[in-house]
């Protein structure tokens, strides 16, 4: 099954040697190689994501946004390179993922709740450990619908809150949101948005985000990873310094309205090339 | 966690109650069966079929009825519905856990496919000679031949539920740190359940059928099948009828109680 078709031949060639990233890096890429159907989609792909941030990642359609965050969260595997958490690997790393079709994110046999605790169940957590961690998510997300229903009796938004909840319950050290916002009216997008940015600033959360929405990529990055098409590189890192919490106000800053720009700027240059 | 007050519709409380019209709409299932007997009856009274071969519908009925009431067709209705509930149980407990066991390894149900794929495709009655060669004249036959065809329908069907499973509920049960077998118990066999329901639904109508056919042809001395193929060698037309209506009333009955019973367990499907 795991074998390679069409591997690519460079055994010959030395295994550069590992550079740890800058402090505070959480996620080390080293060498990271994927192949598609033959072409290269990621090679010998190097990339260091900082540690309590938010990391945005943008670019052209297919350059491999979500195959990116895939890969680091083991739902894709990778060809080679290396992948560590703190030095760790995948393995010894608690990670949350949120899915963009929430619909079959979820778990519809079970309640609405019992989805939420499902991976604290898999941790082998006590009823008490499980029953105060829900208080306490239930508590931090200032949920308004009855957790006790079906995931099918909620709408959209309420759907993916809870799968927000659910990855997060865990208290996992990296949460990967693969364009969370995108199957979601506007009302609901507004009030996960802040929602999250919550959660990041209580939590500190490392955060890795694929967006579609360039202005919802910047509103709640650290830094913004933007992607050149494939095989894909780093177009550029950019860093977002506004302080939190930010606000509808935030939007009409200047800080803000020149990362956007700047952004998009480089985007289309990618584009282009 | 503290529980809530149950769930209602949020409309329920304050909707206004519709109006008491006579609700047409309610007795459209009735004007098919209406219709067709009236003209079975017509059909009869002005002597387009004889008699002999078409009973008018109300002596059918009565019959039907007559003999389910305590008659001899309420026996025979009852053995046919004991071998058919005997053999899709055999189908059932057998083939639910070994398609999903297949459709869980992929490799194994590949190289089964074709078998299962061909007898699935064999009409079953083609190979009721087959049977009575290993199990001879008796009840068993009847059963066991039934359950083999509605097995295979089973099997089909939970396997390609486990195989077609949302990959996305899959990845989302891994990434959440579930191991394979975790992600079979919590995830596959869910998953499968709406896929095995219509195979059972199916496989209770093919038991029927086989049960019936086994019953005409198979020396048999009771069930619906042997009511009817006795009655037409005597041209007793309305016992006949009365034990067809029977057999159609049992295949229908069946089909509505596993409906519902999928509803019931499997609620989510199709939301």
């Amino acid at each position: 099954m795991n074998t390679v078709l069409n591997a690519p031949v460079f055994a010959d060639v030395p295994v550069p040697e590992f550079k740890p990233g800058p402090t505070g890096t959480h996620i080390t890429i080293r060498g990271l190689t994927k192949y598609f159907a033959g072409w290269p989609l990621y090679e010998n792909f190097d990339l260091d994501i900082p540690k309590h941030k938010i990391v945005s990642v943008f670019g052209p359609n297919g350059c491999g946004k979500s195959t990116l965050i895939n890969m680091i969260a083991g739902l894709v595997p990778i060809d080679s390179g290396e992948i560590l958490f703190d030095g760790k690997s995948l393995k010894d790393t608690k990670i949350g993922y949120v899915f963009q079709n929430y619909r079959e994110a979820m778990f519809p046999w079970m309640r609405t709740i019992d989805n939420i605790a499902y991976p604290l169940k898999l941790e082998g957590k006590s009823k008490a450990e499980v029953d105060r961690r829900m208080a306490e998510l239930v508590a931090s997300f200032d949920v308004k619908f009855d957790l006790h229903r079906y995931p099918y009796e909620l709408s959209g938004g309420q759907q993916q809150t809870a799968s927000i909840m659910r990855a997060l319950a865990p208290n996992p050290e990296v949460l990967f949101l693969d364009e969370p916002f995108s199957a979601l009216d506007f009302e609901m997008t507004l009030f996960i948005r802040e929602k999250l940015q919550e959660v990041f600033m209580q939590t500190g959360t490392t955060m890795m985000l694929v967006s579609h929405d360039l202005e919802e990529a910047v509103y709640l990055a650290d830094q913004v990873l933007l992607l050149t098409k494939r095989p894909t590189k780093v177009a550029e890192i950019l860093p977002y310094g506004d302080p939190r919490p930010r606000t509808t106000a935030t939007l009409s800053e200047p800080s803000f309205i020149d990362a956007k720009k700047l952004s998009l700027e480089i985007f289309q240059r990618e584009v282009r090339r | 966690m503290e529980a809530t007050k149950p769930w209602s519709p949020p409309a329920s409380a304050g909707a206004p109650t519709p109006s008491k019209k006579t609700d047409w709409g309610k007795a459209l299932p009735f004007v098919g069966p209406v219709v067709l007997f009236i003209i079975w009856d017509l059909v009869v009274r002005l002597g387009f079929i004889k008699p002999i071969l078409l009973p008018p519908p109300i002596d059918a009925l009565g019959a039907l009825i007559g003999g389910l009431a305590g008659g001899p067709l309420m026996m025979d209705f009852l053995v046919t519905v004991w071998r058919t509930v005997q053999a899709f149980l055999i189908a059932a407990i057998v083939g639910m856990p070994l398609g999903v066991l297949l459709g869980s390894n992929e490799k194994a149900y590949r190289s089964v496919e074709f078998l299962i794929d061909f007898f699935r495709s064999t009409p079953s009655s083609a190979l009721i000679p087959l049977f009575l060669m290993i199990f001879g004249v008796s009840d068993i036959n009847k059963v066991a031949i039934a359950a083999f065809g509605a097995l295979l329908i089973v099997v089909f069907n939970s396997a390609y539920g486990v195989i077609n499973a949302r990959k996305q509920r899959v990845m989302a049960a891994k990434v959440m740190g579930a191991t394979r077998w975790q992600v079979f118990k919590d995830v596959l066999i869910w998953e499968s359940l709406q896929p095995s329901f219509v195979g059972l639904r199916s496989a209770v109508s093919m038991a029927l059928v086989i049960v019936i056919v086994a019953e005409m042809f198979i020396g048999a001395d009771s069930g619906l099948g042997n009511r009817i193929i006795n009655s037409q060698q005597v041209m007793n037309v309305k016992d006949m009828y009365a034990s067809i209506l029977a057999a159609g009333a049992l295949g229908y009955a069946l089909n509505v109680l596993f409906l519902l019973i999928e509803r019931k367990i499997v609620h989510w499907s199709g939301r």
